[in-house]
């Protein structure tokens, strides 16, 4: 029995561990846009950003999922996701994405505007370019001003993933919740809980060292 | 001939005047010192030359070449307007160095990253960098740091992080050394180290403008002074006469202060 829990779960961490990767790698970069947006001269550009962010940031994870995979299928009168676990995958990556690019476009929006404008015009008055002041000044300042909210924020997606159950995407918790479903089981929901903290505990080590590395200035 | 010459500077913030009408000649090798109330206009001033705020009005001429003149806008490239920028150093009241470099890496940054657009920078890298890092390791030494090189700046002191901010602006050789309030953000037995360091470069005639609160220090270094008011300049002239003999009324008021 064990052996099959461990398999079963196993192939959840799969699921979860796709999610998680594909909503980082997106997220990310779509996150700095959305700052750079929030940041913009253009008022109506600023205006939307700000109006989607409080949309996402207002309405839980789990409903915008839900939107996400039936929506389409209900307006559309056909499903662009498939009904297969990929399609699964997918809308929930898409949705995640969306979500927690909101969530960093603020941590983002933070850490540039946290590097006090002196580190700028310095970098201006020794005749710098303005790509030469981003990536040789602000770039470093600003990720080690951003690491540790975005652990948090990184660390909270690891088990958010866990949302994609709703829609029946065969994730780490749905595998272990499946065996007390059937057989009536509940230590499997414990071993569920050890795959998520050795996950995190990952994570956190990893964080920790990035920590450690931009430790050597203040 | 004058190095720099500033004629009728003007600027808004908004609503509100900071800088009117102001005009003045620098001759090369020489100190000006600016002295006048918080709110007076001088660092605006200061930003003005180093284009870090964009007059309303005026001209600022350096060697006969006018770098900007509000009537003739120029549709500046952003790499002209870095070429007029290096004719000028700026030290900035909060020193601003860069963190995550040390004192050399401060200092030699900029002068590193204007060597790559050099045409044969590929070839003679090696020569190249070893040449800005001697440059800088001698400033640094002028400078009375030559042991603390390697340091973050974080692990400076106040005066010594002003220090290695002077160093970074001399690293470019600008034709003026402006300096903003260098030592109010300091503890008063941080000042000294600082001010010494400013007589040793006008003693070597570098041309410097310097925005100060430091009277005593003032009327020793400078060959010129500025008093100003209300982004006006109220007197200028020997430091000696404007400061022990003011001829203006809001002079007097202003040194009685100190």
């Amino acid at each position: 029995m064990f052996f099959s829990v461990t398999q079963a779960l196993l192939d959840g961490l799969l699921t979860t561990f796709q999610i998680f990767i594909f909503t980082l790698l997106f997220s990310l970069p779509l996150g700095l846009i959305l700052a750079f947006g929030e940041m913009s001269r253009w008022k109506l550009l600023r205006g939307l950003i700000q109006t989607l962010v409080w949309i996402i940031r207002g309405t839980p994870l789990m409903l915008q999922l839900i939107i996400i995979f039936y929506g389409p299928g209900l307006w559309l009168g056909q499903n662009i996701w498939s009904g297969s676990e990929a399609g699964r995958i997918t809308a929930t990556v898409v949705a995640f994405s969306i979500n927690y690019a909101c969530y960093f476009s603020v941590i983002f929006r933070g850490g540039i505007e946290g590097v006090p404008v002196g580190q700028r015009e310095a970098g201006e008055v020794l005749g710098m370019t303005k790509s030469q002041i981003f990536f040789k000044v602000t770039l470093l300042q600003m990720v080690k001003r951003v690491v540790p909210p975005m652990s948090n924020e990184i660390i909270t997606l690891v088990k958010d993933t866990s949302l994609a159950r709703i829609i029946a995407a065969y994730e780490l918790t749905f595998a272990g919740y499946s065996f007390m479903k059937s057989n009536g089981l509940t230590w499997p929901l414990f071993y569920t809980g050890v795959f998520y903290l050795l996950f995190v505990g990952i994570l956190t080590l990893l964080f920790n060292y990035i920590e450690r590395k931009l430790d050597y200035f203040r | 001939m004058a190095v720099l010459e500033v004629k009728n500077i003007g600027k808004h913030f908004d609503s509100t005047r900071v800088l009117d009408d102001v005009s003045f000649d620098l001759e090369e090798g020489n100190a000006l010192a600016i002295i006048g109330s918080s709110g007076s206009g001088k660092t605006t001033l200061l930003r003005c030359l180093n284009f870090l705020e964009k007059p309303d009005h005026g001209s600022i001429t350096v060697r006969g070449e006018t770098l900007f003149d509000a009537d003739h806008p120029v549709k500046g490239q952003e790499r002209d307007l870095r070429t007029k920028r290096l004719h000028f150093g700026m030290v900035f009241q909060a020193f601003h160095l860069f963190p995550q470099y040390t004192a050399l890496e401060n200092v030699t940054l900029a002068e590193k990253l204007l060597a790559k657009e050099q045409p044969d920078f590929k070839q003679k890298k090696k020569q190249i960098f070893e040449e800005i890092e001697a440059h800088g390791k001698a400033l640094l030494e002028q400078m009375g740091l030559a042991e603390r090189m390697d340091h973050y700046p974080h692990q400076l002191s106040g005066g010594q992080q002003q220090r290695v901010a002077i160093a970074r602006a001399l690293a470019l050789k600008p034709d003026i050394l402006c300096f903003d309030e260098p030592t109010s953000a300091l503890d008063p037995e941080l000042t000294g180290e600082v001010l010494k360091v400013i007589r040793g470069l006008a003693k070597q005639r570098t041309t410097m403008i310097i925005v100060t609160h430091e009277m005593a220090f003032a009327r020793d270094v400078a060959d010129r002074i500025i008093f100003m008011d209300e982004g006006v300049i109220v007197e200028q002239g020997d430091p000696r006469q404007v400061i022990d003999h003011p001829k203006e009324e809001r002079t007097r008021q202003f040194l009685t202060k100190y």
